[in-house]
């Protein structure tokens, strides 16, 4: 029985880790393939929250119950609490120096 | 995988390097310094030196950032475009580039056991820091205690580098002591980073403080430790403004620490001497030799750490009070 369990948790660690690494991907392109400043960030925001909680969950799973699963734990919270800061800080920022979003033209109109 | 991933660093340490160059943005040079600095971390860390790669981390990428950032707030953000003389600075590279690659090809292996760097006093320290110290750290048992002489010059240098910057900085007007932040509030108005960094500062704070005392056990010690306080408070004067942070920590206390710190190395020195020893030999501290050691090792890196941290401070308080000086000049 024990032994299912371990192959479950090591399915669902392996899933959560090739999730996390898509996130990264996604990520990644977005930054290249965004048109402006806001939208790129909002790309790479997914790497700090939604990949940051995968693959940290997935490495805790493969850890176990361990000093390890712990620290991984610790890392986790930090990086998700100041991922998110610095991306509303840098929005935050752009913002107030006038840097203005870039926005489709309105419909009808002449461009 | 090491290999690729070694690979993977030292590539992206290139690029960054080629970018620096290039760009005419300060800000963004800056930026890039960090970056450089977290992949030379990275790079550190493969290579098995953590200490190095902590130190690195915390240095490289965090203060020097902040204080870079502090500076760039003085002076213009564009690159001044200046080409007088890159003919000469081109040839004395190329030459001096070309020399470290004919270099190389004398070099050893990786790793290579024999190489003459491990076949010195390397093979020495690793037989018998555990039986001399009593403690598994051997970065920190060379450090302090096998070349503490190099280490107390390190320190020396610290203090030097920020009674230098001190005197460049508030030579025009004297003490800059008068120059603090009236107006500005730091991100008082910002509400989430400053829960957050309130939120971290303790947290920074005592792992700077693990890193102090547990550094004959895991990788850290002085030099890491005080730049971890410094970050901490650095990040509080961001967060709550200029004034706060010296209330927390006054300009006298800087200097304080910087001084003391030095002095506190340097008088163990002397303490061994008028114990019977030699200069920084620990052992003559206490009845037991080991713990004697321990003991000066402890002692040591709390003055290295104070003089790190002061000194990093009181850089990073002397550019923020020009700013604020500059700043009310032109209103």
């Amino acid at each position: 029985m024990t032994e299912y369990l371990f192959i479950i948790i090591d399915i669902v660690s392996w899933i959560l880790l090739i999730v996390g690494s898509i996130c990264v991907l996604i990520g990644g392109l977005g930054v290249l393939r965004m048109p402006d400043f806001y939208t790129r960030m909002h790309a790479s925001s997914l790497t700090d929250t939604m990949a940051t909680l995968a693959l940290f969950s997935g490495m805790i799973l493969q850890a176990g119950l361990s000093l390890a699963a712990a620290k991984l734990f610790a890392i986790m919270l930090f990086l998700l609490l100041t991922g998110p800061t610095a991306t509303y800080a840098l929005a935050n920022s752009a913002l107030l120096s006038g840097h203005k979003p870039k926005m489709d033209a309105p419909k009808g109109g002449s461009l | 995988m090491t290999i690729i991933f070694a690979l993977f660093l030292l590539t992206m340490l290139v690029i960054t390097a080629l970018a620096i160059v290039q760009t005419t943005n300060l800000f963004v040079a800056v930026m890039l310094t960090s970056i450089f600095s977290l992949l030379m971390a990275t790079n550190f860390f493969v290579l098995d030196a953590a200490d190095v790669a902590l130190t690195e981390a915390a240095v490289g990428a965090g203060v020097t950032t902040v204080i870079f950032l502090s500076a760039l707030a003085l002076t213009a953000t564009q690159e001044k475009k200046n080409h007088d003389g890159r003919g000469i600075a081109m040839i004395v590279v190329g030459l001096t580039a070309s020399l470290i690659i004919y270099a190389t090809v004398d070099k050893p292996r990786l790793g290579d056991p024999n190489a003459p760097v491990h076949q010195h006093v390397a093979p020495y320290y690793l037989d018998n820091t555990m039986e001399q110290m009593g403690f598994p750290n051997v970065v920190t048992a060379v450090l302090s205690s096998y070349r503490g002489y190099d280490t107390l010059g390190e320190v020396f240098v610290v203090f030097a580098a920020c009674i230098g910057v001190l005197f460049i900085l508030d030579a025009r007007k004297g003490v800059g002591a008068k120059y603090v932040a009236r107006e500005r509030t730091g991100l008082r108005h910002h509400l989430i980073p400053q829960v957050v960094g309130r939120l971290l500062v303790p947290f920074i704070v005592l792992f700077g403080l693990y890193v102090q005392f547990h550094g004959e056990y895991g990788p850290g010690g002085g030099f890491q430790a005080g730049a971890l306080i410094a970050t901490a408070i650095m990040l509080y004067a961001i967060l709550e403004g200029e004034e706060a942070a010296l209330l927390a920590i006054p300009r006298s206390a800087q200097l304080a620490l910087v001084v003391c710190g030095s002095l506190l190395f340097g008088l163990v020195g002397v303490l061994c001497m008028i114990m019977g020893g030699e200069f920084l030999d620990y052992s003559v501290l206490l009845a037991d030799p080991i713990k004697a050691r321990q003991v000066g090792i402890i002692v040591i890196e709390a003055g290295v750490g104070m003089a790190v941290c002061g000194a990093m401070l009181s850089i990073f308080h002397a550019f923020a009070a020009r700013s604020v000086e500059a700043f009310d000049e032109v209103v």
